[in-house]
């Protein structure tokens, strides 16, 4: 009988405990969140920091990694690039470009019925080389180039 | 609260283009005003594209983005009547979500 009555303080304890803690969003049951921001290769001021951050400064240069980026961007603070990963199991791709102030510019990652495959529009402050880092699903990397010339920055406006 | 994020999906055979055009200033924190003062950086860190609920894509952003971002991802098998919905928080906590079901 005492033995049941622990139990049940217990019980009823760490209910009460964890209860408040559900309404906070702390201990959310069943949702998966996203990933959280990647702050330290995001605001890495170079390129070598950059891709340290982001682990993957032993990329393999790959010719699956396709990008297709303007020779010439007349205006720097719309570069349109499009990227397509030929490369098996390609879970996520990252865009950097290495002269700007800060070069990883987005990482984004695929799942279920998405295509490794992105187009999107970036500020470059200079003339750059751009290059399009693809995680595989075993964890490795491949990396593929591409310069741009830019001839109005597009970073101070 | 930002403004409405605009989705399409376009049928190309096998795959769906889904294109992604969020309302958003992307402020660097690097422009100035007339007198001097620094826009200070607002920008989209993370947003999630859903398919019927379940995450197919999962992206991070810098300042770097262009403003207003246009995507265009390539997805296999959407079907008419499927759901496709898209999620932004950006870096002062500001959120949007947008659902569209496919025509």
């Amino acid at each position: 009988m005492l033995e049941l009555r622990r139990q049940f303080l217990k019980g009823g304890l760490s209910a009460a405990l964890l209860t408040p803690l559900l309404g906070t969003g702390l201990l959310t049951p069943t949702r998966v969140l996203a990933a959280d921001w990647n702050r330290p290769a995001f605001t890495a001021r170079n390129i070598g920091d950059a891709l340290k951050a982001y682990g993957s400064t032993n990329a393999a240069e790959s010719r699956e990694i396709l990008i297709n980026a303007p020779e010439i961007a007349e205006n720097g603070a719309k570069v349109e690039i499009e990227v397509t990963s030929n490369i098996a199991n390609t879970r996520s791709l990252a865009v950097f470009a290495d002269k700007n102030p800060m070069p990883l510019c987005s990482s984004i990652e695929f799942s279920g019925s998405a295509l490794p495959y992105l187009r999107e529009q970036i500020k470059l402050s200079e003339t750059t080389r751009i290059r399009v880092v693809a995680k595989t699903a075993e964890g490795k990397f491949h990396v593929a180039f591409r310069e741009i010339k830019v001839t109005l920055g597009g970073c101070g406006g | 609260m930002g403004e409405q994020i605009k989705i399409r999906a376009q049928n190309q055979g096998e795959t769906t283009d889904i294109r992604i055009l969020m309302q958003h200033p992307m402020e660097t924190g690097q422009r100035k005003d007339d007198k001097g003062q620094t826009f200070p950086a607002q920008f989209i860190q993370t947003f999630t594209v859903s398919l019927n609920g379940k995450v197919i894509i999962d992206g991070q952003l810098n300042t770097s983005v262009s403003k207003n971002p246009l995507f265009t991802f390539k997805a296999r098998g959407i079907k008419s009547g499927d759901k496709l919905s898209v999620a932004w928080t950006d870096n002062t906590g500001d959120k949007r979500q947008d659902e569209t079901t496919v025509p």
